[in-house]
């Protein structure tokens, strides 16, 4: 594993995994900002993860794609690569890097749970893990995302009057939480911020049911009442969101689970959807993993370390720079 | 339960006050036993001395390790929320009602709390766990008052807040006789009127412009008008109690009037800071409130005595009906009974003609008084806020021009704009704040004020953003301080936007020195 260093760089080859500053080779895990950036030589991802960088960023964000399915090998000297579901988003990907009989993981940003979004997190067997931490404490037991839909279906029942604005990723979360409804049975259409648009298509364009959406257009006030719009959070609080009529702020988070948080933010309808493992399902993970060696990478590592440590596994946080905006998910 | 914790868990999260009206009358229209423990936890009147923060801690202990513990409380920093988050819930437990669960929770035997408690804990959910956590360790923090729960309960049913509020303190547990009076089952409860709190009699604010051409001075006393808290201190052979304008029992706050007042009377007036009856402004006052106790270092430090202004009942006698005059007669014996350090008497003013009136107002004491009140000599004691017997009369605000410096978005309806503001004056060639309002200005103002900002940020400090100092505000005042904890050095009370100053350069804004100065301070 010491072929790997603390910025997820392989010297030996010049391969970069998510790296935040443009670079020859770079393995790209999923399209959230914090992982894809632009301006990379030679980007290698999922095919879903390429359309979604061109989407954001535009076809000339690198100067080489090459799009690898789920499972099939690539290989540069005796590195192979192959990478695999990590049920973040659409098109998300786990990295197994293998050298000389050791395997290595990046998970990448992961969930375990169930999602129609995207292919489901599959578990890899491995030497060494390198885990991401986003909810890495004890306090973090995501519920079922059914029930928390449902806390927004009935509260749009009861307010009819009221327009319920739902915070959420743009990429991602976004389109979950539209499944997550169709799911539900909600079958009205969803309106959007604009900034979402293109995404959503891309998720249709997938055969992702997200149901029917249409951009918000400035309509006059009362149309939006009794309707749901998905904005992402920063709009939240922007000049935007004074167009609709009394307003129910809502966030799909995983940082919704602590009260005091949503108060703060001035969140009236917080529902706990997470696109992360909770705590159960990172310590699952490790286990399962077969690693001995677990490396971990941004969120609250210090718990999730200590843990390792009790289970007698050779761990230590592992700090990637630029990561752990927890407005991202 | 289940109905409880959520009404909590909505009414923490709303920032809006009829919503939360809303939320308390639906949960009280649905419920029947359930809804008196409900008013008991709400009014803070149900706790468990046993169940501490240090019991709680000692029990998660012993469900989780302590280390991931911590660091989920370092991370949570709210006791109650990371013991229920982080508590393993056992999911065979039954949903309870809200009184079953109290009930036996009263009947867990000290020895047994560690098990008995514990298992408790483990049958509830996490927003279940919360609730029942927050209660034991009193203090909701929920963002609702007493009053407003108040107003809930008397909106819903059709009855007048001042009503409720009348009876309040003489109601027990579990209130059967309030809810029945409520549904208009029952005539209005009887309660020891020694029990009872008597809604204050309230003033209006004079209209100079009208008033003073309508109203004949002959007909009026005034009195000075001090910036204390307004008090009823409630007499009687065995008990002394005193009450907040909100009908709340500060008796434990105060001791010193508490031990020392004698007769049977309900007195009206103000609670001040200062010995030998000077009173030494609201800042020190402030360090007497909201402090469940008093130390008799502090009573030492920030002694306090009531300027007595009305009498309500005097030696069992319904002294209401009588004129103010006439009440004032029974004001002075009472006093006679009470020369301590702790009681004196409102001075009366002698005016004939409203002018004379106004000098009175703008310099006596100069910043020890508000303003004066007015009042109609023969006025009953009313309670409200009734139009035509008394006024106030403020001393006009002190103003001052300062730049504006930061901003930060407000709650609420304000929440996408950007209306907590942020001032200062000159400190050489830096600018150094001298206070935030977050009022005064009228909804064209804020527009433009918002734009403003959103425009010209300089730098962003979380949710504060630093603008260019261009804006000149004209800021409202009722009085300024020394302190400490500002850097200015100095504390304003009530600071609003009077105005923006479009017409005024920055660099005519006064430098702190000068601001000390005019307003008199070291």
């Amino acid at each position: 594993m010491d072929f790997i260093n603390h910025q997820l760089f392989i010297k030996d080859i010049n391969v970069h995994i998510d790296p935040i500053l443009p670079k020859k080779t770079a393995i790209i895990t999923h399209g959230h900002a914090d992982h894809a950036r632009f301006g990379h030589d030679h980007v290698i991802a999922t095919r879903q993860t390429i359309d979604i960088m061109k989407i954001r960023y535009g076809d000339k964000c690198a100067k080489k794609f090459t799009p690898l399915r789920y499972g099939q090998k690539y290989s540069i000297k005796n590195y192979d690569f192959t990478l695999h579901p990590a049920g973040h988003i659409l098109g998300s990907a786990q990295v197994l890097i293998e050298k000389n009989n050791h395997r290595l993981v990046i998970t990448g940003d992961y969930k375990v749970g169930k999602d129609e979004t995207c292919k489901n997190f599959k578990l890899v067997k491995c030497d060494t893990l390198i885990t991401e931490a986003t909810f890495g404490l004890p306090i973090f037991q995501h519920p079922d995302p059914k029930d928390e839909i449902q806390k927004l279906i009935r509260s749009i029942k009861i307010n009819k009057n009221n327009c319920h604005i739902v915070g959420a990723y743009a990429l991602g979360k976004a389109q979950r939480v539209m499944n997550l409804l169709r799911q539900q049975k909600y079958n009205e259409t969803i309106y959007i911020h604009g900034s979402l648009e293109k995404l959503c298509q891309y998720y249709s364009k997938e055969k992702i049911n997200i149901g029917k959406f249409e951009k918000v257009s400035s309509k006059d006030k009362s149309f939006y009442e009794g309707k749901i719009i998905i904005a992402p959070p920063s709009a939240l609080k922007d000049r935007w969101s004074r167009r609709f009529p009394n307003p129910i702020i809502c966030m799909a988070s995983g940082w919704m689970t602590v009260k005091q948080r949503a108060k703060q933010q001035g969140i009236e309808l917080p529902l706990v959807i997470s696109d992360h493992s909770d705590w159960n399902e990172l310590l699952d993970t490790i286990k399962k993993s077969k690693a001995k060696n677990i490396l971990i990478t941004h969120g609250q590592e210090d718990a999730l370390v200590y843990y390792c440590k009790k289970q007698n596994l050779v761990s230590k946080p592992l700090s990637i720079q630029g990561r752990g905006d927890e407005e991202i998910e | 339960m289940k109905k409880f914790s959520s009404l909590l868990h909505n009414l923490i999260l709303t920032p809006s006050r009829n919503t939360k009206i809303k939320l308390l009358q639906d949960y009280f229209k649905t419920l029947d036993i359930n809804r008196a423990y409900a008013l008991a936890i709400l009014s803070d009147q149900l706790s468990f001395q046993f169940i501490k923060a240090s019991k709680l801690r000692e029990l998660v202990y012993g469900q989780v390790d302590q280390h991931l513990f911590d660091y989920s409380y370092d991370y949570v920093g709210d006791l109650a929320e990371t013991i229920s988050l982080i508590w393993p819930t056992n999911k065979e437990g039954k949903s309870q009602n809200l009184s079953t669960l109290i009930e036996n929770i009263k009947k867990i035997k000290k020895s047994e709390i560690n098990t008995e408690f514990s298992k408790v804990l483990s049958e509830l959910s996490n927003n279940e766990r919360w609730t029942l956590i927050k209660i034991c360790t009193g203090g909701l923090r929920i963002g609702v008052s007493e009053r407003l729960v108040k107003t809930a309960l008397a909106d819903l049913y059709n009855k007048s807040v001042n009503e409720i509020e009348e009876i309040w303190h003489g109601l027990e547990f579990p209130y059967e006789n309030l809810f029945q009076w409520l549904k208009n089952e029952t005539s209005k409860p009887k309660i020891d009127f020694k029990k009872l709190f008597h809604p204050m009699m309230l003033a209006n604010p004079i209209d100079e412009e009208k008033d003073f051409k309508r109203l004949d001075a002959n007909e009026f006393q005034a009195e000075y008008k001090w910036d204390g808290i307004r008090v009823q201190l409630m007499v009687s052979s065995n008990s002394v109690s005193l009450y907040s304008r909100t009908g709340d029992n500060i008796s434990s706050a105060f001791p010193e009037i508490i031990e020392t007042t004698k007769g049977d009377a309900v007195i009206d007036g103000e609670l001040l800071v200062g010995g030998n009856f000077k009173p030494s402004g609201f800042n020190d006052l402030q360090q007497r409130l909201n402090r469940k106790k008093a130390s008799k270092d502090l009573q030492k430090k920030f002694p306090v005595f009531i300027r007595a202004y009305d009498i309500l009942f005097y030696k069992g006698k319904d002294l209401r009906k009588l004129s103010l005059v006439e009440r004032r007669k029974y004001l002075e014996k009472f006093q006679k009974e009470n020369t301590t350090n702790q009681i004196d008497l409102s001075t009366i003013i002698n005016f004939s003609t409203w002018e004379e009136l106004t000098k009175y107002k703008n310099n006596f004491y100069d910043d020890l008084n508000e303003g004066v009140m007015i009042k109609l000599k023969n006025s009953e004691y009313l309670p409200g806020r009734k139009k035509g017997y008394w006024y106030k009369w403020k001393k006009n605000p002190k103003l001052v021009d300062a730049i504006l410096m930061y901003a930060q978005r407000g709650h609420g309806k304000r929440s996408s704009y950007y209306s907590d503001f942020t001032f200062g004056v000159w400190k050489e060639n830096e600018l150094v704040p001298i206070g935030k309002a977050y009022s005064g200005y009228t909804d064209k103002e804020l527009l433009v004020l918002d734009k403003f900002i959103r425009n010209n940020t300089t730098n962003k400090f979380g949710p504060v953003r630093e603008v260019k100092k261009e804006i000149i505000l004209e800021v409202a005042f009722d009085d300024v301080f020394p302190s400490t904890r500002h850097k200015s050095g100095v504390a304003m009370r009530f600071p609003r936007i009077h105005r923006i100053r479009w017409d005024k350069p920055i660099n005519e804004v006064l430098s702190i020195k000068e601001f000390k100065k005019e307003f008199k301070i070291d």
